[in-house]
């Protein structure tokens, strides 16, 4: 009896997750083994693919100058982009957590960029913007400024991209608003009637008590930000002088225009170990940061 | 109290100040729609001096080479995105429930796999992908986006929904037990009507990043009369036998963005709590 209501039971559960376990196999681990094999090979979609270990790897970080200098961009763009975008964030969930009128229209506004940013419609938006004649180059020619190559000087193409990146951090942001709203009111009471300043309490409180929050939307945004590809597109098309050619665009063009499957294969595993090592590592030294309220002592 | 309102109406100030800032581009946007395309690159106006209405007639029948127009481009776009959205909330939840609800051989295995493909880039498996799928024949079709909906590989929507049913007593599931249902009676009767949130913030989320999805759209799709809107935008500012009409191009550019705001405006409680519930990103 007990067994066989444990045999159905099993059977159940196995029931509804069916369809994902088939969907996980053929879609992503089916894949994900598929490309680090292919990047052990030469394949491209005209030949088969034949043996060649560790070629692809070696040629990457010797033969092709350009690799390596895509990655450099690519983590410039997301050390440009990301802690900005994080700043603004916090600084704009902290303005949003004192109890004032309309707060919710205010949250709204600011996540509507987050809503449209993704889309070509915005990436072409952009482009029209900081375009040598565009409207950012009038407004700041009023100052007396400008005006700025944005799209074309060497030095700001990236710079723009990332502007993009924070103009979206609304959903950073959102989740910055649950952590403050968690931290218990007392603290700060306490810290009032000890005469802590607002921005002792900020350092002090705030910050510690939110550093795991901060530390997931580090490592989340990065990884977003190392795959971007549309507003690199779109925008700049990877110039000037290939200074926007971040990896999702080297990747793209090696793979779908020059063919070369396992070359392309092996830049996808170098990014995933990038990701992977920034995963473990931030997760890691956090340990060391974050505040965890039940290490007792601060109670 | 002078000092707190005085403090307040700083806020206030402040909110609104950065708010107009952020949303600017979004009106520049709306007015150069309207504009000749040469103001849009003299003027320091946001109205246009002529209003230029046509703009939206005529960008909309631009589409590639006569053939194809924005109607296309927007047909298609709800061609792909509403079923996927459709599949993926059905197929997520139906994984969510047997993970939250069910003891299953290798269950120990499996969890941990579904949560460590959250982490699993889009990048490292699209190459393999789109050889899977020319192989399969469905390049140029909307199979590549309907079939991982139909699978549930959205790991994201799974955890999202496995999150909100833990905050559901079991009580419930056992109750109806009791009464006769059968564990997809439960589902749909019992549990669907309480999760009900969930999956709108699920679908929402679902059709916010297929509409706004670019990268693989243009990887699986390559015949124009099958562009999406992402990709038809794309074609209107590649146009290189002559100039490209900015004008036009922002007007289309805004019809592709307003389903969103409606959704946005109708909406904005669960995409909110569905970002501080699971934290998804945006």
């Amino acid at each position: 009896m007990i067994q066989k209501k444990y045999r159905s039971k099993h059977f159940v559960g196995l029931f509804y997750i069916a369809p994902w376990l088939i969907g996980f196999l053929i879609f992503q681990l089916y894949p994900f083994i598929a490309s680090f094999y292919y990047s052990f090979t030469d394949y491209t979609l005209l030949s088969k693919p034949n043996f060649v270990g560790l070629q692809n790897y070696i040629n990457l970080f010797t033969v092709d100058k350009q690799f390596l200098s895509t990655m450099k961009i690519t983590g410039l763009y997301a050390l440009l982009s990301v802690p900005l975008k994080l700043a603004f964030a916090l600084f704009i969930a902290t303005l949003l957590t004192a109890k004032i009128k309309g707060i919710g229209i205010y949250r709204s506004l600011y996540y509507l960029p987050s809503i449209l940013g993704g889309s070509v419609a915005v990436s072409v938006l952009w482009r029209v913007m900081f375009m040598k004649d565009g409207m950012i180059n009038h407004f700041i020619g009023l100052f007396g400024i400008g005006p700025v190559n944005w799209l074309t000087d060497p030095d700001l193409a990236l710079v723009t991209l990332s502007l993009l990146q924070v103009w979206q951090f609304g959903s950073a942001m959102v989740i910055f608003l649950a952590a403050l709203k968690g931290i218990p009111r007392e603290l700060y009471e306490a810290a009032a009637i000890d005469g802590g300043g607002k921005w002792k309490q900020f350092a002090h409180i705030t910050l510690p008590q939110i550093s795991s929050v901060i530390f997931f939307n580090l490592v989340m945004q990065s990884i977003q930000a190392l795959q971007n590809f549309t507003s690199a597109f779109v925008i700049t098309g990877g110039g000037p002088m290939k200074k926007t050619y971040i990896i999702g665009m080297k990747l793209y063009d090696d793979a779908f225009r020059f063919y070369k499957v396992g070359y392309a294969c092996a830049e996808s595993w170098i990014l995933f170990l990038v990701i992977l090592a920034l995963t473990v590592l931030v997760f890691r030294s956090s340990d060391a940061w974050v505040y965890y309220a039940d290490e007792g002592g601060t109670k | 109290m002078r000092r707190e309102t005085r403090q307040e109406l700083i806020r206030h100030l402040l909110l609104v100040g950065i708010g107009i800032f952020l949303i600017y581009p979004v009106c520049f946007m709306i007015f150069a729609s309207l504009k000749d395309t040469n103001e849009i690159f003299t003027s320091t106006k946001l109205f246009p001096s002529i209003w230029h209405p046509e703009n939206y007639s005529n960008g909309w029948k631009s589409g590639a080479t006569g053939v194809v127009t924005y109607t296309n481009f927007f047909l298609n776009t709800f061609k792909l995105v509403i079923p996927v959205v459709v599949f993926t909330v059905i197929s997520c939840s139906l994984a969510a429930y047997g993970f939250a609800r069910f003891d299953f051989p290798m269950k120990k295995l499996l969890f941990p796999v579904l949560i460590s493909t959250l982490m699993l880039p889009n990048t490292v498996i699209i190459i393999p992908r789109f050889m899977l799928f020319k192989n399969l024949g469905w390049l140029d079709s909307y199979l590549p986006f309907l079939v991982p909906a139909i699978f549930a590989v959205y790991p994201f929507f799974i955890f999202m929904i496995i999150q909100f049913l833990r905050g559901v007593p079991t009580s419930l599931d056992e109750s109806a037990k009791i009464d006769g249902c059968t564990s997809l009676q439960t589902l749909v009767h019992i549990l669907v009507p309480l999760l009900k949130p969930a999956l709108f913030s699920a679908g929402l989320f679902q059709f916010l990043w297929t509409w706004n999805d670019f990268y693989n759209q243009f990887i699986f799709i390559n015949s124009p009369k099958k562009f999406t809107l992402s990709l038809g935008l794309r074609l209107s500012i590649d146009a290189s036998t002559e100039a490209v009409k900015w004008n036009e191009v922002m007007a289309m550019s805004v019809c592709s963005i307003i389903p969103l705001f409606i959704l946005f405006f109708c909406a904005q409680k669960y995409f909110v709590e569905g970002i501080a519930t699971s934290g998804l990103k945006g």
